[in-house]
């Protein structure tokens, strides 16, 4: 099989950010999408510090310390941005004003149970961030996140070990072997990489899987 | 006359008691106080308990407040980060507590603080470690949180510009949390790269107004590069 590499499965995510949209990006994986937006297509990004109309990297030597993204990295605003305090820029999230919130994922359950801010470790410094806002409060969560951990061991999961982000909150997910929509009777397989079966895809993920009727 | 200004941040901060609560503004570096937090570390108050979004970056500003060991309690969202050294180890020593906020409630709870609001029901956190312990409520098809406000003595703050009333402006990112911030403490300081004449800021574009404001120090380009 041809599991997909980052920069594809960014660009997989990106091929679902219709027109027009207002999308969050996560820290991390999910920030890599903004560089596979198809070019023509308006799509305003948001970041929790206060900005609709996130641009690229500036080049080198132009980083303006007083325009970063959630990320703390230096960014560049489009024409048409605008800034705002962090009260205006929580409520575009949990006021259900933002399209889509990408973000990574070290567990989603069956349900559409999110973790991703916290190993739970007895050594860990909890840090949660905007998270916890982004998944309750955006109309569509997209995860994106390896199919399996380093050992092997599915992160689509029956229930979340680790500590949620949010409950029941996730729309659909993007691995680097398939792309499969949470619904309420469950998971079903909206495609799988090349070479994969869905057979195959159901052995390695360990939670019920359904297939989706028609063709993706 | 009203005259908000004052001519250093020492002076501007003269009254910090032990104990005291502060509010400082900044998302990372971006919008940090940092003249502001440099005076309070020289001022020598103890014992504070502080609201930033994060626990310090590197080793100055709230890093170097945390290192002297003068901060009691820490509310903030994202406290763990790739610098975040001097955080990390006074929380493994035990000698700091943390309040772990989402962001967004954060947010909200600061401007609850400042809008006289007595609390309020948000959908974040709900079935999460961070909501154990707290009312929470059903309301239509969704379940809620009951938060309260974060109030505060001091609010520490940057802004690009203002006028002898207190009234400001920002840059860019720099903005984050500090309107919010300016409105939830009873004493407002704030530091600016320039004082203009009364009148000179366009009253269409001030974001905060001067009676959130008590003091205002001009400490002229407070960019500070990082090393």
């Amino acid at each position: 099989m041809k599991k997909l590499d980052r920069n594809q499965m960014a660009a997989r995510v990106a091929r679902d950010i219709a027109e027009g949209s207002y999308v969050n990006l996560g820290i991390g994986l999910p920030t890599l999408v903004a560089d596979h937006l198809p070019k023509g297509r308006e799509i305003i990004l948001h970041s929790e510090n206060g900005v609709l109309g996130v641009g690229p990297k500036p080049a080198a030597g132009r980083e303006d310390e007083d325009l970063i993204n959630a990320g703390k990295e230096p960014v560049t605003l489009l024409a048409g941005g605008a800034y705002f305090h962090h009260a205006d820029s929580f409520a575009m999230i949990r006021g259900r004003h933002l399209d889509f919130a990408v973000l990574g994922a070290f567990q989603v359950s069956v349900a559409g149970d999110l973790a991703n801010w916290h190993t739970g470790g007895a050594d860990a410094i909890p840090a949660v961030g905007g998270a916890m806002d982004l998944a309750m409060g955006a109309k569509k969560v997209l995860v994106m996140m390896e199919h399996l951990t380093k050992k092997g061991e599915s992160k689509i999961v029956e229930r979340c070990s680790y500590p949620l982000t949010g409950a029941r909150c996730v729309n659909r997910i993007y691995t680097d072997l398939a792309v499969i929509d949470v619904k309420p009777d469950g998971l079903h397989v909206v495609e799988t990489v090349e070479g994969l079966s869905f057979e195959e895809l159901q052995r390695l993920s360990g939670v019920p899987l359904k297939r989706l009727l028609t063709a993706a | 006359m009203i005259d908000k200004t004052f001519a250093s941040a020492e002076a501007a901060l003269a009254d910090v008691a032990d104990g005291a609560s502060i509010m400082i503004g900044g998302f990372g570096n971006a919008g940090m106080p940092a003249a502001l937090i440099d005076a309070l570390i020289a001022q020598g108050a103890r014992d504070l308990i502080i609201v930033n979004n994060n626990a310090g970056n590197a080793d100055t500003g709230l890093a170097a407040l945390i290192a002297a060991k003068r901060v009691r309690k820490i509310l903030c969202s994202f406290p763990r980060q790739a610098d975040s050294w001097h955080f990390d180890r006074a929380y493994r020593a035990g000698e700091i507590q943390l309040e772990l906020v989402p962001q967004g409630t954060l947010a909200e709870r600061i401007r609850a603080a400042g809008a006289g609001v007595g609390a309020f029901y948000t959908p974040t956190a709900f079935g999460t470690l961070l909501a154990e312990g707290k009312e929470t409520r059903r309301i239509g098809e969704r379940d809620y949180v009951l938060e309260y406000p974060i109030h505060a003595d001091y609010a520490l703050i940057k802004a690009d510009r203002a006028d002898r009333w207190g009234n400001l402006v920002y840059r860019k990112t720099a903005r984050n949390f500090a309107p919010i911030m300016a409105s939830a403490a009873r004493c407002t300081v704030v530091q600016v790269r320039e004082i203009v004449e009364l009148g000179a800021l366009d009253p269409e574009v001030i974001v905060t107004p001067g009676i959130f404001v008590k003091r205002v120090v001009k400490i002229g380009s407070s960019l500070r590069k990082a090393a």
